[in-house]
């Protein structure tokens, strides 16, 4: 895809690269023993070490690392065997240490790659420039008392996995296509739950403009935008400005900015943007994090199907399109509800149930996976259903509006409303009887050719049978009758 | 009767054994002899009555036959350990009346194993200081006076703890030592001091100043008394990333009396230009001694010691630059701050009133060395200078078994003394610095007396994890030097 910036003076191209602050799954925080569950009462998750008493001294929690390295190999990135810790040094009120422990020079995640499923069913490949783990600050609330600022820290010291993509992002629409991506894969491992609302997941956009084919641009970062559409709108947006600017002869400054989705406009941050040194330097606390092979293939072990094998199975083995099979690895509850209902099934006709009829009815209702009323063993019941001719197609349907509505078990509200399928030949034998007797004159005009005439008379014996009479079986006898 | 604070820990610990006094008794009389000696400011807080409800549990520990390698003995811990319901300053005004709600590794230790605190000694602010002038609760004096009286410094940074064995006012006490803050003082007022291998004892509790060099250690009368009292405060500890998880040997053990045929390394490096005749000479009695116990004596090169103390100047300041970031005035400690103060404000105005001068220098010299521009140049080239003088050490240990050095470059000096430079008060360090930049053992011990009567000590320096054979070397050393005298006061 390209995307060009039509300005004045000529096309511009945008380019992009996302850092993404990825909270880790983890019971307790990076370096203390307490709690990472979100929104227990304030302050309640705070050991010494977070509260960065006198003497307290942080050792690192080794779930946190297993969660790294297993985003790495979900990732296809190099792991790195020996990795080091190193203090970020600033003062603020939300970061008891006075510094960060973070990475550094040596990160514990380096090269990989992203693959993007675009919406027009094509793929780009984005690399990935490195993993780090480091820690959480907590969190300032300036809302709580008309003079003084609220701490709470909860969050100080939860372990975080910075992901930092390379400048390979050339559209918007790939800016999303990425945060998509990783969203899935972070929560097929199971190592960030992805919720960008809750904040467990935020983003970073570096953005320049250039003309095409000429060397980067001057970089501009927005900090923290918090949903998949805001990142575009931003991106779009911060362009646009830093094209204007270029264009009315001005230059690029190298800034921190702000994305404001209310007013549609990014803004220089002012008070946290004096210039900070942050001093780094390896945390002495700390020994360098070195683990062996031997650690890495446990965890490569316990791997699961990350979304890119998964979509080339649904399409080799399934039958699948790669859009169609893209919709369904895109989140992992949708793919394991597709392989419930595909399980022994038409894998195609599945999809087509799942994608079509299910998630269009979700979106409609605005309701997600996880809170569909029709379960996946209850959709396949359906599919079967169709399949061993107890319900034609158009009655499934039906059918699945009730389930929508009801929750209910196709088979019960095939029973219970008496939607079976006639295939008894008597009774569509006396069905297509009086339809003929009725219409002799229709009867005739096929017999002297008018196929499409046919066609008709289907529909009246389903209409007079209230669609339950098998389509195939009226279509047969009918011919039989009238031309046999 | 015998005066109990004469007693060596040795020998306390034997005589409660035998019953010859109670701990309290012992706790009594050194709680006495600390406040017959308050004008020494050897404590920032005295603890009497917690030291006398504990040496009553030690008592009645004993009474049932349950006594810990430590039991009932009385000592002083530097006011860096934090400990448990009693106020911990590291010697500053930013955290007075700070009373942490939990107990350091190695005051646990000690108290697991039946030790009673006496009170909390005083020192440098943040262990930072070669003087003991830098606290913000008054200088420490040095029991021993010089010849015309006047008050003499400790030593630092464990000033306090240092003075208070010296002075009879604790049996023993716990040190922590950065770049010479346990060996410098022992020397300085007439006592042992042990810096173990950096990783030996933990590090958890204890008010940070420079993380990769901080190592506790015992200051006792007698190389046993380490040895006894090491026991007590070594071990791993999974709180300390950095502790190693190693047994702890019986140190006292150690102490065979015999190094024969033990090779002990003379470095060339430590003769210094300018160093008082009096200090080579008691560097050379030491040789002599060694020598007749039967130890065969080597020359060793250890080329990048001049580096070294450039180096410490250069690594301890920019931890301490990081490790102090967090008394902001926030959570603890003071704060200053006027209405309609800014975070900002807050942070100055607390951090302004609340480190002292020296403090402050090192705060500022070690957020230099480590911002953007300057970090290769001083952080980073120092890094690798460490790595050399590390190099140096492990080159030497391949030949000998330890090292014999001076402690310090001259015997403690009057107060207000080397306060015009800094540099010349960090000048005291010289010797005892590029142990600890190696992160290896250093004992100190009583060796011999200046023209002015006043006490020199020398230094044994071992291979990471030997402090057994360090203190082998320390014991045998101390039976030839035979240094009997007293500080003022203390004689007979």
């Amino acid at each position: 895809m390209t995307y060009i910036i039509e300005g004045s003076t000529g096309p511009w191209e945008i380019v992009v690269g996302l850092e993404v602050h990825c909270q880790v799954v983890s019971n307790s925080k990076l370096f203390s023993g307490a709690s990472t569950k979100f929104g227990n009462e304030a302050n309640s998750n705070v050991s010494l070490v977070d509260a960065a008493m006198p003497g307290m001294l942080p050792v690192i929690n080794e779930e946190c690392v297993r969660q790294a390295v297993k985003t790495g190999l979900g990732l296809k990135a190099q792991i790195n065997k020996e990795s080091v810790f190193s203090r970020k040094n600033y003062f603020y009120a939300d970061l008891p240490q006075g510094y960060q422990i973070s990475q550094f020079d040596k990160p514990i995640v380096g090269k990989g790659t992203i693959i993007l499923d675009m919406p027009d069913g094509t793929t780009k490949s984005v690399g990935i420039e490195r993993l780090h783990l480091e820690q959480d600050a907590g969190k300032s609330m300036h809302d709580q008392d008309p003079k003084y600022s609220h701490i709470d820290l909860n969050r100080s010291g939860v372990a975080l996995m910075e992901i930092v993509s390379d400048p390979d992002i050339r559209h918007p629409e790939e800016a999303g296509a990425y945060l998509t991506k990783l969203r899935a894969i972070v929560r097929y491992l199971g190592t960030c739950d992805g919720n960008m609302n809750e904040g467990s997941m935020r983003c970073d956009a570096n953005v320049s403009v250039r003309r095409p084919g000429e060397p980067f641009g001057t970089r501009c970062e927005i900090k923290n935008v918090n949903s998949i559409r805001f990142v575009m709108q931003a991106i779009e947006i911060e362009a646009k400005r830093q094209v204007e600017v270029l264009e009315a002869g001005g230059e690029i400054i190298q800034q921190t900015r702000l994305f404001d989705q209310r007013l549609g406009e990014t803004r220089a941050m002012r008070s946290k943007e004096m210039a900070h040194d942050y001093r780094y330097f390896p945390d002495p606390d700390l020994l360098p994090l070195v683990f062996d092979d031997a650690f890495i293939a446990e965890i490569e072990k316990t791997l699961p199907e990350l979304p890119d094998e998964k979509k080339a199975r649904f399409i080799n083995e399934n039958g699948l399109s790669a859009y169609d099979a893209g919709v369904l690895v895109a989140e992992k509850e949708k793919a394991d509800y597709y392989e419930i209902v595909a399980k022994g099934r038409d894998g195609k006709l599945a999809a087509n149930w799942v994608i079509t009829n299910l998630f269009g009815a979700l979106n409609k209702a605005e309701v997600g996976i996880a809170d569909s009323p029709v379960t996946a063993e209850n959709l396949g019941k359906l599919i079967d259903l169709i399949s061993n001719d107890t319900i034609s197609g158009r009655i499934a349907k039906d059918v699945f509006e009730i389930m929508i509505e009801t929750g209910g078990d196709p088979e019960k509200i095939v029973e219970e409303k008496g939607l079976k399928q006639i295939t008894d030949t008597g009774a569509i034998e006396s069905a297509i009887d009086e339809v003929i007797a009725a219409n002799p004159d229709k009867v005739q005009e096929i017999r002297d050719g008018k196929d499409r005439m046919l066609g008709w008379f289907v529909g009246q014996v389903m209409k007079s049978t209230g669609g339950k009479a098998n389509p195939g079986m009226v279509n047969k006898m009918l011919r039989d009758k009238i031309l046999g | 009767m015998t005066d109990l604070t004469k007693l060596t820990l040795a020998e306390a610990r034997d005589g409660l054994a035998k019953g010859d006094y109670t701990s309290v008794e012992l706790t009594q009389a050194h709680l006495k002899s600390m406040e017959a000696h308050r004008n020494l400011n050897a404590y920032i807080t005295e603890t009497p009555d917690k030291a006398i409800e504990m040496a009553k549990a030690s008592d009645a520990k004993r009474a049932k036959g349950d006594a810990g390698n430590m039991e009932g003995l009385p000592i002083a811990v530097k006011d860096l350990f934090c400990t448990e319901g009693v106020q911990t300053t590291a010697a500053s005004h930013i955290l007075e009346g700070f009373k942490p709600e939990y107990e350091s590794t190695v005051t646990s230790k000690l108290f697991d194993n039946g030790a009673v605190m006496l009170g909390k000694a005083n020192l440098d602010e943040f262990a930072m200081g070669s003087a003991n002038t830098s606290s913000y609760y008054g200088n420490v004096i040095n029991p021993w006076k010089g010849k015309d009286g006047k008050d003499l410094v400790p030593g630092g940074s464990s000033g306090g703890s240092a003075a208070a064995v010296a002075g009879g006012m604790a049996l023993a006490a716990t040190g922590t030592d950065t770049g010479g803050s346990i060996r410098q003082p022992a020397s300085y007022c007439g006592i042992v001091g042990l810096k173990p291998t950096y990783g030996r004892c933990s590090r958890w509790g204890v008010v940070a100043f420079a993380s990769s060099l901080d190592q506790a250690g015992p200051m006792t009368k007698t190389v046993r008394d380490a040895a006894i009292m090491l026991g007590s405060m070594a071990g791993h500890d999974a709180k300390d990333s950095t502790s190693a998880p190693m047994a702890v040997p019986d140190f006292e053990a150690a102490l065979t009396g015999d190094i024969r045929g033990m090779k002990i390394g003379i470095p060339k490096e430590y003769r210094v230009d300018g160093m008082p005749e009096e200090i080579t000479k008691l560097w050379e009695n030491g040789v002599a001694m060694l020598r007749d116990a039967g130890a065969e004596v080597v020359d060793v090169t250890l080329p990048h010691t001049k580096y070294a103390l450039g180096t410490y100047y250069i690594v301890a300041p920019a931890e301490a630059s990081s490790n102090l970031a967090r008394y902001d005035g926030l959570r603890y400690g003071q704060r200053v701050m006027d209405e309609g103060d800014s975070l900002d404000d807050m942070y100055s105005k607390s951090r302004a009133a609340g480190f002292g001068k020296e403090v402050q220098r090192r705060i500022m010299i070690g957020t230099y060395v480590l911002s953007a521009g300057y970090y290769d140049a001083y952080y980073n080239k120092a890094l690798k200078v460490r790595r050399r003088i590390y190099e140096d050490f492990a080159n030497a240990f391949g030949k000998v078994d330890a090292i014999l050095a001076p402690t310090a470059p001259s015997a403690a000096f009057a107060i207000g003394e080397n306060e015009d430079d800094p540099v010349k008060m960090y000048l005291n360090d010289v010797f005892t610095v590029p142990a600890s930049l190696a992160g290896l053992p250093g004992l100190s011990l009583p060796a011999g007396l200046s023209s002015e009567g006043l006490p020199l000590g020398l230094q044994l320096i071992g291979k990471p994890f030997d402090e057994e054979t360090v203190l082998r070397v320390g014991g045998v050393l101390e039976s030839a030097a035979n240094f009997t005298a007293k500080p003022f006061g203390q004689e007979g």
